[in-house]
């Protein structure tokens, strides 16, 4: 037997984060039969453990950073930075999810499972350094997440929502696929260092005619991950009927991923082709932040509000994107860690007030909890505050240095209609807090318990986090900065 | 000359079935068609010397998917559906698009023909047994880890499915 | 003219062209004295006699009722899909025969040697399956209906057991050419059910369960259960398109034999084929007793024909078998046709087991089915694999 067929242990130990979930994962499932209906959290708590155990070997792999499996996943500090991000959002999810899962009686091995299964493929495509790499890291995060969007079955929104995230979804990595085609074809090669020299190396430098078309079919299937214009419109559906911690995890964790993926194809394969992307990128930004604003404004639904919130925070993102350049690529990863931590905190405290069934997902529902449980309502002040880029909060730092590089790279307008944008944003995170505080309390509502242990260390996590980020940007911001190095 | 006879023949086997599967309205025989199309589409692959894709192709996807998409089909009574009105009214939009699509397609193509990267015909082709062989060598050298990837993501549709079609887990 | 014959000879498709024919003209006459064989055999089991009016002792029944079947009217029901009604039947058929045309019979006698012949074989019989569905869907009819159905998800489920075996012996082989897998054989000088310290058994066990299953055998008849679904998924069917699906099926068991044959038992060889000694007797002993024998049974029973032409017609066959026997003793001729001999007698014996089975096994329940399918078959197949593997590794 040849020897190359079996990969070096320095390899394994490089790819060891994905195979310890996916062991858990299966793990789950196979205890899942043998455990008693009532004790089902003690599988909540195995996945918890694998998450940490990741963050471990996630750690201890970036000791040792470089390519692994023939080039198919390039452990940088880029990758490692994603990772750390999605396996932290599914610390989050997890602590937020048993609760929630418990009191509907949906508890499940599988939902569990699945989750650390979806994980695996974000961190795939956090890592990934090719593109049917990407595309089934990809594939392997959409499929466990438009199951557990459709989690609830006999929930009517959970349907839709599932139903129409699959479809969109699908047709959506039909593009992708169909991009990547092209660009194989155009180039002989999915890796996305080979793409990059052979789009470079002027004498074997294919169409520019084709080359937009590989162009455009990727463009057209990240969008649609990220949620960006025109390709948002699944977003508030999706986000709105899947259960409420299952929305903290799509709005936070394969986002987080799907960008990670989009930077690292703009930046690295298609780098050559900036000037090309350019355009299409700053429409798209302006677009998004415009459309998830001004939509925002008139939502009486609060996972609604937060999903259209979430639309123009993407649009901020592809501010930095549009940008080309390795500090944009920085202050993107800055924003993205931010905006994960503040809006799985503030879903966190959705989940919580939503309470069983999600009868209360309304701004109106809020009224008064100000009053009734001022430590939560101190909390998702924090996250709406930072959401909105009040100074002091990690949402802040993460608008500035966007809008910093923007400045530096000489898209002045683009800064200040995106500046302009968040000023517009301000108005309805303000009013939820309003709501919260300033309009009493609705007579005849059932009361609403305690928050979940598992609930309140969720979101007083995130909104540490948050205020670290707030407080320490640099912190995070020098890792980010190694991290884009290998963007130049 | 055979041969270009034979490609388009294939291929038109596989466009005419395409179409059909799109625009019949009984779903067995929109099944038929695209049974047929995919059944061109091997043929194609056996035209580029590929026997172990062909072989793999009818296998899989007529063999397997296609029988149970029939399976389905016929359990599932769509006679009553297929009589409904239909959603999509939109033959002149579509028309359109697809026509938009076509001539799109057409401009990349004739634009950057020369810049495709196609491979060498090759005259006689590796034996067959190596191609296989090289098929194995690079599916489990190069792409090892796609390919375990794309088994765990195998198994996350099945759990997927499972759970969401079971009345109780 | 000779040197022209000579160059036809020697011309690539002289031989692919001539077994083709071969196997289509055949085919149906292999399957007319299959089904005679069937019921013969059975009536023994159940010690009755048989067929024996048509023909010395019924030899002709077969030949009567193919006459019989062409001249029977053809009814295509009035509400059945009529281009699918049509169409299903030689689906079914066609794959049945094209799969035959990748076996070798021996290393010469053979259409073509294609490189993946297993999986074509595997292919081919996976579209046979669309035949049945389509044939049991167009006939609108519930209980053709009913059996398409369950013959599908019978060939499905037993499709997957059936590959996975397969795998065992490709793994040996290290080819998925057929005639690649005898020469495997040859060289390792030991049939491959035998291989691996007697392993290799397992997984030729799970090809032969799972191929009976797989051509809708007793005891996993369930698609045409008569008892409960009339006839199956062919139940509309009559005349010559009836016996499409009906030579389908013989020329399927025919078919699953020879890649059983091929793969497991060695092909073409003799047993213990690199043992030279052995040569003479296996070779040249063989096939003249066994000619001898029926010889001398077939004047034995000619003495006992009730009419004349039939004593007469007994002894012409016999005659015929022993000019096979004088045949089998000229080297020139047995040098290529012994091989063909080992081949078919094994077909032979693969055969009869399969009517012994139909015999003696009383039908499955069909969840009973499903389960020595999924929970059975598979997972012993499987462990095959693994375990075939690391021995095959271990050795070298």
């Amino acid at each position: 037997m040849p020897a190359s067929f079996m990969p070096s242990a320095q390899e394994l130990m490089r790819f060891a984060p994905e195979m310890l979930l996916t062991l858990a994962g299966t793990l789950i499932m196979l205890l899942e039969p043998f455990t008693e209906s009532g004790n089902k959290s003690r599988l909540a708590w195995l996945a918890l453990g694998a998450l940490l155990a990741a963050l471990g070997l996630t750690a201890v792999s970036a000791a040792d950073p470089g390519p692994a499996f023939s080039n198919m996943l390039l452990i940088d500090e880029f990758g490692t930075f994603f990772r750390f991000l999605v396996l932290a959002v599914g610390v989050l999810t997890i602590l937020i999810s048993t609760h929630y899962l418990r009191s509907g009686g949906h508890e499940s091995g599988e939902f569990y499972a699945l989750l650390l299964f979806s994980i695996v493929g974000q961190c795939i495509m956090a890592t990934a350094n090719e593109l049917i790499m990407l595309f089934i890291g990809l594939e392997v995060s959409s499929i466990a997440s438009y199951v557990l969007a459709g989690y609830l079955r006999d929930d009517k929104r959970n349907n839709e929502s599932a139903l129409k995230y699959f479809l969109l979804g699908s047709f959506a990595t039909a593009f992708l696929l169909y991009g990547i085609a092209w660009t194989y074809g155009i180039t002989g090669t999915t890796d996305l260092s080979l793409i990059r020299s052979a789009l470079l190396n002027p004498a074997s430098r294919p169409n520019e005619v084709l080359t937009a078309a590989a162009s455009a079919f990727l463009f057209v299937g990240l969008a649609f991950k990220v949620s960006a214009a025109p390709f948002q419109m699944w977003t508030p559906d999706v986000y709105q009927g899947a259960p409420a911690p299952v929305t903290a995890f799509f709005s936070a964790g394969p986002k987080a991923a799907a960008f990670a993926m989009f930077l690292r194809i703009v930046l690295t394969g298609f780098e050559p082709l900036k000037k090309e992307w350019e355009p299409l990128l700053w429409v798209s930004a302006l677009a998004t932040m415009i459309i998830g604003n001004f939509a925002a404004l008139r939502q009486t639904n609060v996972k609604r509000l937060l999903a259209y919130s979430s639309i123009s925070h993407a649009g901020y993102v592809l501010v930095a994107l549009t940008t080309h350049s390795g500090p944009g690529a920085a202050a993107a990863m800055f924003y993205l860690a931010a905006y994960c931590f503040m809006n799985v905190g503030a879903f966190a405290i959705i989940t919580h007030v939503a309470r069983r069934d999600e009868r209360y997902v309304e701004i109106a529902d809020l009224a008064g909890l100000g009053t009734r449980q001022p430590l939560m309502a101190g909390l998702l002040t924090v996250f709406l505050l930072s959401l909105t880029g009040i100074p002091l909060t990690a949402g802040f730092f993460g608008k500035f240095y966007i809008f910093k590089v923007a400045l530096d790279q000489g898209f002045i307008w683009l800064a200040i209609l995106g500046l302009l944008n968040s000023a517009l944003a301000a108005y309805y995170y303000l009013r939820v807090i309003v709501v919260m505080y300033m309009e009493p309390a609705p007579e005849g509502e059932g009361e609403l318990p305690a928050p979940a242990a598992g609930v309140l260390a969720a979101a007083v996590g995130s909104a540490i986090a948050t205020f670290f980020l707030g407080l320490f940007p640099s912190s995070l911001l020098d890792f980010a900065d190694k991290a884009r190095r290998i963007f130049n | 000359m055979l041969e270009t006879l034979f490609f388009y023949a294939f291929a038109a086997l596989a466009l005419l079935g395409a179409i059909l599967t799109v625009t019949l309205r009984n779903a067995v025989h929109c099944a038929i068609s695209l049974i047929a199309s995919l059944a061109g589409v091997a043929g194609l692959f056996l035209l580029q010397r590929a026997e172990f894709l062909f072989a793999v192709q009818i296998v899989l996807y007529i063999g397997g998917i296609m029988v149970l998409f029939l399976f389905v089909i016929m359990l599932v009574n769509l006679d009553a559906a297929a009589r409904e009105r239909q959603y999509h009214r939109q033959w002149i939009a579509g028309a359109l698009s697809v026509v938009g699509t076509g001539l799109i397609f057409a401009y990349f193509l004739t634009r950057g023909a020369e810049s495709l990267k196609l491979n060498e015909p090759v005259p006689a082709g590796p034996r067959n047994s190596e191609a296989v062989q090289m098929l194995a060598d690079s599916l489990f050298r190069e792409y090892l880890v796609p390919f375990e990837v794309a088994s765990l993501l195998l198994l996350i549709a099945i759990v997927g499915s499972v759970v969401m079609a079971k009345k109780r887990i | 003219m000779s040197s022209t014959l000579a160059q036809i000879l020697s011309q690539p498709w002289f031989i692919p062209l001539v077994v083709g024919v071969l196997i289509l003209a055949l085919a149906p006459l292999a399957v007319a004295g299959t089904v005679l064989l069937e019921r013969k055999v059975l009536a023994d089991m159940q010690a009755r006699l048989g067929p024996m009016r048509v023909g010395p002792q019924g030899l002709l029944q077969t030949i009567a009722d193919a006459v019989k079947m062409l001249l029977k009217e053809d009814i295509i029901p009035e509400d059945a899909n009529k281009f699918m009604f049509r169409t299903a039947p030689i689906i079914s058929f066609f794959t049945a025969a094209t799969c035959l045309t990748v076996v070798p019979f021996t290393g010469v006698f053979k259409v073509t040697d294609v490189n993946v012949g297993l999986l074509v074989i595997s292919a081919m019989s996976s579209v046979g399956i669309l035949g049945i569905i389509l044939g049991g869907w167009a006939s609108n009819s519930h209980y053709a209906l009913l059996g398409s159905l369950r013959s599908a998800a019978q060939l499905v489920s037993y499709e997957v057991a059936l590959g996975l075996a397969l795998m065992c012996g490709v793994m040996s082989a290290g080819t998925l050419s057929m005639t690649g897998i005898v020469n495997a054989q040859m060289e390792r000088g030991v049939w491959f059910a035998f291989d691996n310290f007697g392993l290799m058994f397992v997984p030729m066990m799970v090809y032969f369960i799972s191929s009976v299953a797989e051509t809708n055998r007793a005891p996993f008849d369930l698609p045409e259960a008569e008892s409960e679904l009339v006839a199956g998924y062919h139940t509309e069917y009559s005349g010559f398109r009836w016996g499409c699906y009906m030579l389908a099926e013989y020329v399927n068991m025919f078919s699953v034999g020879s890649v059983l044959i091929t793969l497991f038992w060695g092909g073409w060889l003799r047993p213990f084929p690199n043992v030279t000694w052995l040569d003479a007797p296996l070779n040249y002993g063989v096939p003249i007793v066994v000619f001898l024998a029926t010889a001398a049974l077939c004047l034995y029973l000619s003495r006992k024909q009730p009419i004349q032409g039939y004593a007469i017609g007994l002894v012409g066959v016999a005659v015929l078998f022993l000019v096979m026997a004088g045949l089998f003793a000229w080297p020139a001729f047995n040098a290529p046709a012994a091989p063909l001999f080992w081949f078919f007698l094994k077909l032979f014996i693969i055969m009869y087991l399969f009517i012994w089975f139909r015999g003696t096994f009383p039908r499955y329940r069909y969840d009973q089915l499903m389960n020595i399918g999924w929970k059975i078959m598979i997972p012993t197949a499987l462990g095959a694999i693994f375990v075939n593997a690391l021995v095959g590794i271990a050795r070298g």
